[in-house]
């Protein structure tokens, strides 16, 4: 290609953005993306100022989102950061909703707006539509109505009984957030399903009915133990569910409340276990598209040199003795995983046919896209983790043990290393590992209507301090005592109850 | 399929209400800092915002996390010289080493800081204070009144006659009337140039006569007509009267030293910033007093020292000599503010007393009398205690005895009064 056609060619030569030349780019990145074979949602971009950004980073990326001071500490947090220059907005922020919402920030360049076009509009797009997660558990079709929804609720209940009441409903709500999600059970999918389902109810209800009549009967005196009686029937980790059908004190809007809470958990819950992925993903098909660009001769070098730059910025790993290290950072982790997948597909060499036989040498798109749909963190790393990462990154493995006075590395990234590492990260990616496992074990329904919880613990792991505030919301929200007892073992190693208990 | 939508013009401050809703829970804490502001700062620079901050556990947002102890592996990036079965001493505190995770929002342990503006930290300072009286001459100051523009008329006296109006009336009528009439006369002569031209002098003849006509007919339509005009209209609307003047009385007398001098200097300043707050102008009258009252400058009222015996009687008359001579009251919301360490001449006590209930109390919104001393009160508090009792909504006063007393004490005298109590 000579000089002239390749001016020719280029999309654009300056760096000032027009809408024209967003709808332009966007129309080069969707028909590269089709290519592909990203199947995304209609985009739908926004261009906003920086103050919008930092509105929208406030509200945890809801695009309509309820009054609550948290938000306003997030925002207080955000605008100093920012205005102290300690910390650049993010280029962006892009919402799982269908048609899927992308922000662009009116200050950027062309280039970063084409990279968040390629990054938001192409990689989360497709990661929300078609991973496994985020279609079981969100629907996002009518996520933006039910935010709507949420935000009238709860503007109409602090009208009806005043901002503090709703205030302290929500507070308490939040501290529980992390346990308003099915966590081993998942959502069944709906239709014949539910259909059968409902079937079922009604035999259930006839069965009901019938037993009445057998009921009129004389039965034996059954001899009844109070303490006997289990309720639930199983422990419950669902914490926010029970308490919106069980809290006996609760009423109809608080319960609403809670309902409201529990559903934006569930919303994001997949997003918290697919960190890695999702942004690994969106890097590497920014990564790939503009440089598919490049190769047909859209952009130019100053547009590529710019992109890198950026790139390789959100890419930096710090290593574990830097300043600035706060753990693995999932854009590096997801992406080198995502580019070596294609790499083993393509050129596969002897260690990896040993490691990753099933996708040696296959289809390198397909792999790619059938890695993307089926697996979360923790599986994903299991699965595609390949020896090459490890090396790259040179990971290590440091256990902490508090019987022990010294930390030991227990596997680096060699030979005997490879799987036991991959075992462990593997395993620091599972939310049951790094949340603590507390379920509900016991309402005493017919006694004082106490609540008591069990924490499973791991590794003796203890609770944070603040598992006492959270007890205090969690009584609140239940209204009568509540207790979380620890277990190592099956043997019971701390209790907390709230109200404090005296000292027996 | 993509939509680009611009929304920049989208309204500003989403999180406004998140924010106050944020300020509101940690009132106590801003409030508290506010006050400490109040009483550190100089008194020069009240005027601008305040950096609040709250231990970071009282903002914190609690969740089950794991503590400290028990045993964890953690994979780290970067490593240079670890191999398998390394011991590595624990680093203390946890920083960038082997130890710590990401920070969990419960661990930090600095301070939540962050900036309140200007505008905030002076409603806080004020929040709640209400000057008495404000609102009433507010509704009632209808004595004054201001002409504002309320559009157009269609009658009305000549001269308010609005030329430009009237015209573009006048012109817009001419247009519809005479439409019909001109596109006709352009058809005509159109014509008549053509039956000239083929040479059909009839036709060029009726045609002449039709466009005569026209012309008349266009020439008929009045250029201006008495349904054109249009006058301004102008609505008499109450200004409320938005003036106010501060009277600043102190008694400079041997017994004030300099910190008597500097507490009564900061009550001045909060009434000061409070009244300009609430007025578009407040003006300023400084009177000083020993035995003979005088009105100084602000440098001249705070600093200067004389001796001698103390008449305060002569600082009030000086007052209402001034009030009558430059502040009507119709146009001026008059304050009088007075600090003493409560010596006055004991034989002018009650004649202050009258000065007041006669002449002052009647013409001003509010007197507040502040003394600052650690003594029994003297004859002076105890005759204005008689009219504070009287005059509960026009007069005040209160005892301060140390810097810390002031802002109380202002806040006391100005509370916000029970609205139709």
């Amino acid at each position: 290609m000579t000089e002239t056609t390749r001016k020719e060619r280029l999309i654009s030569d300056r760096n000032d953005w027009t809408f024209e030349l967003i709808e332009a780019y966007d129309r080069e990145i969707g028909r590269l993306a089709a290519e592909f074979r990203l199947d995304t949602y209609p985009n739908q971009i926004e261009v906003i100022r920086s103050d919008q950004m930092m509105d929208a980073y406030a509200s945890v990326g809801m695009p309509i989102g309820y009054h609550h001071w948290s938000f306003g500490k997030h925002f207080v947090e955000v605008e100093k950061g920012y205005q102290r220059g300690q910390m650049g907005l993010a280029y962006e922020i892009v919402i799982n909703s269908d048609p899927c919402i992308a922000y662009l920030m009116e200050e950027n360049t062309m280039t970063m707006q084409a990279l968040v076009i390629a990054h938001a509009c192409y990689g989360h797009n497709s990661f929300f539509k078609n991973n496994y997660l985020f279609r079981t558990w969100t629907d996002a079709g009518s996520v933006i109505d039910y935010l709507l929804f949420a935000r009238q609720y709860i503007a109409q209940c602090e009208e009806r009984h005043g901002v503090d009441a709703v205030e302290r409903v929500l507070d308490s709500c939040h501290a529980l957030m992390n346990y308003g999600v099915d966590r081993y059970k998942r959502p069944s999918p709906i239709s014949a399903e539910q259909e059968r389902r409902r079937q079922q109810e009604r035999e259930e209800y006839i069965q009901r009915h019938l037993n009445d009549i057998w009921r009129t009967l004389p039965v034996e005196p059954k001899q009844e133990d109070p303490t006997e009686y289990v309720f639930p029937s199983e422990p419950q980790e669902n914490l926010l569910y029970f308490i919106e059908k069980h809290a006996p004190l609760l009423e109809s809007w608080q319960r609403e409340i809670v309902r409201i809470v529990r559903k934006m958990a569930q919303y994001f819950y997949p997003q918290r276990q697919t960190q890695v992925m999702n942004e690994g993903w969106a890097s590497f098909w920014h990564y790939t598209l503009l440089n598919s660009l490049y190769d047909e001769g859209l952009v130019s070098d100053a547009f590529m040199f710019e992109f890198l730059q950026s790139h390789s910025s959100v890419l930096y790993q710090p290593p574990y003795d830097s300043p600035y290290y706060s753990g693995i950072n999932p854009y590096t982790l997801g992406f080198a995983i995502f580019s070596d997948l294609r790499r083993i597909c393509e050129n596969p060499t002897d260690e990896d046919r040993q490691w990753l036989p099933d996708v040696a040498g296959a289809p390198w798109l397909d792999t790619l896209h059938q890695a993307m749909r089926d697996f979360k963190d923790e599986s994903f790393v299991q699965q595609f983790l390949s020896p090459k990462v490890m090396r790259d990154l040179k990971l290590f493995a440091a256990v902490d043990d508090d019987t022990e006075d010294a930390i030991e590395i227990a596997a680096i990234h060699d030979e005997s290393g490879y799987r036991r590492l991959r075992e462990m990260l593997s395993l620091q990616y599972n939310l049951g590992e790094r949340e603590p496992n507390i379920q509900i074990v016991r309402a005493n329904v017919r006694g004082d209507r106490s609540l008591i919880l069990q924490h499973s613990m791991t590794n003796r792991r203890p609770l944070g301090d603040t598992a006492d505030e959270v007890l205090r919301h969690l009584y609140r929200l239940w209204g009568f005592p509540v207790h979380l007892e620890s277990v190592d073992n099956g043997r019971v190693v701390s209790r907390r109850s709230c109200p404090v208990e005296d000292e027996r | 399929m993509s939509y680009v939508i611009d929304r920049r013009l989208n309204s500003k401050n989403k999180s406004a209400v998140n924010r106050q809703r944020f300020l509101r829970r940690h009132k106590a804490h801003i409030q508290r800092a506010v006050q400490e502001a109040l009483r550190s700062r100089s008194i020069t620079d009240m005027d601008r915002g305040e950096q609040i901050s709250i231990p970071a556990r009282d903002v914190s947002e609690p969740v089950f996390g794991h503590g400290r102890g028990g045993r964890r592996s953690i994979v780290h990036p970067g490593n240079k010289e670890f191999v398998q079965g390394d011991r590595i001493p624990r680093p203390e505190g946890g920083g960038g080493g082997g130890g710590s995770q990401a920070s969990n929002s419960g661990e930090g342990e600095d301070d939540f800081v962050f900036e309140i503006s200007q505008e905030e930290f002076l409603a806080l300072m004020f929040e709640g204070l209400e000057l008495p009286n404000m609102v009433k001459r507010h509704l009632q100051g209808s004595d004054s009144f201001k002409r504002v523009h309320a559009g157009f008329t269609s009658d009305g006296t000549p001269a308010q006659l609005n030329v430009v109006r009237s015209m573009r009336t006048a012109k817009s009528r001419r247009l519809a009337l005479t439409g019909g009439s001109r596109r006709r006369l352009r058809e005509a002569e159109a014509e008549l140039e053509q039956a000239r031209a083929v040479g059909d002098m009839q036709q060029a003849y009726a045609l002449e006569a039709e466009i005569e006509k026209l012309r008349a007919r266009i020439g008929r339509v009045p250029f201006l007509d008495t349904y054109d005009l249009r006058y301004n209209m102008q609505r008499k609307e109450p200004v409320p009267t938005s003036k106010a003047v501060m009277f600043c009385l102190m008694d400079v007398s041997g017994s004030m030293d300099q910190q008597i001098k500097d507490m009564a200097k900061r009550f001045f300043l909060l009434l000061y910033m409070f009244l300009q707050r609430s007025y578009d102008r407040t003006d300023l009258v400084f009177i000083r007093h020993h035995t003979q009252a005088k009105e100084v400058d602000e440098q001249e009222f705070f600093y200067s020292r004389e001796t001698g015996g103390t008449v305060v009687s002569s600082a009030l008359k000086l007052m209402s000599e001034i009030i009558d001579e430059r502040y009507p009251t119709e146009h001026w919301n008059i304050y009088g503010a007075q600090a003493s360490d409560g010596d006055n001449w004991n034989d002018d006590s009650p004649i202050c007393r009258r000065l007041l209930q006669q002449s002052i109390l009647p013409q001003v919104q509010y007197f507040s009398y502040v003394e600052i001393t650690q003594r029994e009160h003297q004859s002076l508090w105890h005759e204005y205690a008689r009219l504070a009792e009287r005059y509960p909504e026009r007069m005040a006063q209160r005892r301060i005895a140390e810097p810390a007393d002031i802002y109380p004490v202002f806040r006391d005298l100005f509370k916000k009064r029970m609205v139709g109590a």
